[in-house]
């Protein structure tokens, strides 16, 4: 077994009376894709969430790096400064320019000096294949372009661990496959995420492990091809064949 | 089918050690805060009561602004005046409500048709908002009464009133006119989909939405009207400040002001945290709410 990079154990998050995650365990190793399915409300959000460390968990361990980042005494925007999220509305700031979202963090968190930022966010701009809207405002590209800005945004910094909600779940279908190549690209190029999906022919090719999850449990964790293909869960079997896929 | 086997889990949770652990190091930390805080708190009154109290003139101005026999000999008169800075207060604020959010609709209405309301509202923000406050209380109150209106009364108090009115209306306007156009055109859009005129959706989706948003900048100028209440002292009548100059001009000391000052204060603080809660059950929660 490689590397850990991510390793949650007995995850608990209640949001009042409502368990929303339930004694979650997941490993996820450097280099590996692990995708989380499961209907809308059954934890996957909160389980990122939880990670980036915008939600403090109510009991359990979750381990970044070989460090316990659930410990309240951890600086959280350090360890959020080497994670990248992701967010389904994709979340960029209005008043900057596409440039602005990319190096905000490189210039305020990282320390980078303004050149060498503009520098690397064009790099990553381009690497987007968005270069040439550097100078645009969010509001005028579209929802997929829009996606692409936010992955760059939360990839600029080389984090260690791309958390990525949903992030094709807003878009129009015709949108839905530039964002997905990105992230083909980005699986092939070595980098570790964790995302969550309603994309299962998506989740089929880019996943290592797929979970899945109902109702703050992980049901069942396996290859795609066992998850998807050939749930051996009832409950598996009932929410893909929803979907038309058993 | 929503599933029933976390159910039972859920119940006979019991936190984990790491979990107990960290909980009673949050609990640490937050009574290090507060125990950081009110000795902070405590420190720097100390110091600055320290700091006032050995100054030199310390007994002069102890005598001339904080005599307790002359604060109470005092108390009931500036507590009068006080009733009629409330009652200005609570008239002027319903009057200024209504008339501003009538400017404020004006200002927004679309077309060409509605040309001469956005000119009038727009001329009558303008000019009020240019005019300082006591100018136009001068103007109006000695004035207006001399205009002889039918129908109207002449009294300093009334016209005081108008003054107060006519000035805060232009600002509360911008207030309301900023919230009503702050609500998102597809709001608009959506209402009048439903078949909703122009009309019914400002009042039942546009105003109501607005009203939320601007209700903590309403409630600013609210606690600046109650004090600007007593700018109608210059036309002769006595309210709070008035009567507490009066009493102070009998021999010169000061106290009378400090009461004053005293029970404007109490009457704002109320206020303010009246209109937290209310913004709290309004669901605000701002920008810092999360993290």
């Amino acid at each position: 077994m490689s590397e850990l990079v991510l390793e949650m154990a007995g995850v608990r998050k209640v949001f009042g009376e409502h368990v929303v995650l339930h004694d979650v365990d997941l490993s996820v190793a450097r280099g590996q894709c692990v995708v989380l399915i499961g209907a809308s409300g059954s934890g996957k959000s909160t389980l990122l969430r939880c990670a980036n460390l915008l939600e403090t968990v109510d009991d359990g361990v979750i381990t970044f790096e070989g460090e316990d980042v659930t410990d309240p005494r951890v600086d959280a925007d350090a360890v959020r400064a080497r994670m990248g999220l992701v967010f389904q509305a994709y979340n960029l700031f209005p008043h900057l320019t596409v440039l602005g979202n990319v190096t905000l963090a490189l210039r305020k968190v990282h320390g980078v000096p303004e050149e060498e930022a503009s520098a690397r966010g064009l790099a990553m701009l381009d690497r987007v294949g968005l270069a040439s809207k550097a100078r645009a405002r969010p509001d005028d590209l579209s929802g997929g372009q829009q996606q692409r800005v936010a992955i760059a945004r939360a990839l600029v910094a080389n984090p260690r661990l791309m958390l990525l909600d949903e992030v094709t779940s807003a878009l129009d279908p015709e949108l839905v496959g530039e964002v997905l190549d990105l992230l083909t690209d980005l699986k092939a190029e070595g980098v570790t995420m964790v995302l969550n999906t309603h994309e299962m022919g998506f989740a089929r090719d880019v996943a290592d492990t797929v979970c899945f999850l109902h109702d703050g449990v992980i049901h069942e964790t396996g290859s795609p091809e066992q998850v998807i293909g050939d749930p051996s869960k009832e409950r598996t079997r009932a929410f893909l064949s929803r979907l038309r896929l058993v | 089918m929503p599933a029933q086997d976390t159910g039972a889990a859920q119940t006979d949770w019991q936190p984990s050690e790491v979990q107990r652990e960290r909980d009673a190091w949050r609990r640490r930390q937050t009574r290090r805060s507060a125990a950081i805080a009110a000795t902070s708190t405590i420190v720097l009154l100390g110091v600055v009561a320290a700091f006032v109290v050995t100054s030199p003139g310390w007994e002069r101005v102890k005598e001339t602004y904080f005599d307790w026999d002359k604060a109470v000999d005092s108390f009931p008169a500036v507590l009068e005046g006080l009733w009629l800075n409330i009652r200005v207060m609570v008239v002027c604020a319903i009057v200024i409500v209504i008339l501003s959010l009538t400017i404020a609709v004006m200002r927004t209405v679309r077309g060409p048709v509605a040309f001469p309301l956005r000119l009038l509202g727009t001329v009558y923000v303008d000019v009020f908002r240019g005019l300082p406050l006591l100018l136009v209380l001068f103007l109006l109150g000695f004035g207006g009464p001399a205009l002889d209106l039918t129908g109207l009364p002449t009294s300093a108090l009334f016209w005081g009133c108008a003054a107060l009115v006519l000035s805060y209306s232009a600002y509360v306007a911008e207030v309301f006119r900023a919230g009503i156009e702050s609500v998102h055109p597809s709001q608009r859009l959506a209402g009048r989909s439903l078949g909703l005129s122009y009309a019914q959706t400002l009042r039942h989706v546009v105003l109501p939405q607005a009203w939320r948003r601007v209700l903590p900048p309403l409630m600013n100028d609210l606690v600046s009207l109650q004090k600007d209440s007593g700018l109608i002292a210059v036309l002769g009548v006595i309210d709070a400040i008035r009567a507490a100059q009066i009493e102070t001009a009998r021999d010169f000391n000061y106290t009378p002001y400090v009461v004053a000052g005293f029970l404007f204060i109490c009457l704002t603080i109320p206020m303010a945290r009246l209109t937290d809660r209310y913004a709290r059950k309004q669901g605000f929660h701002g920008a810092g709410g999360m993290l």
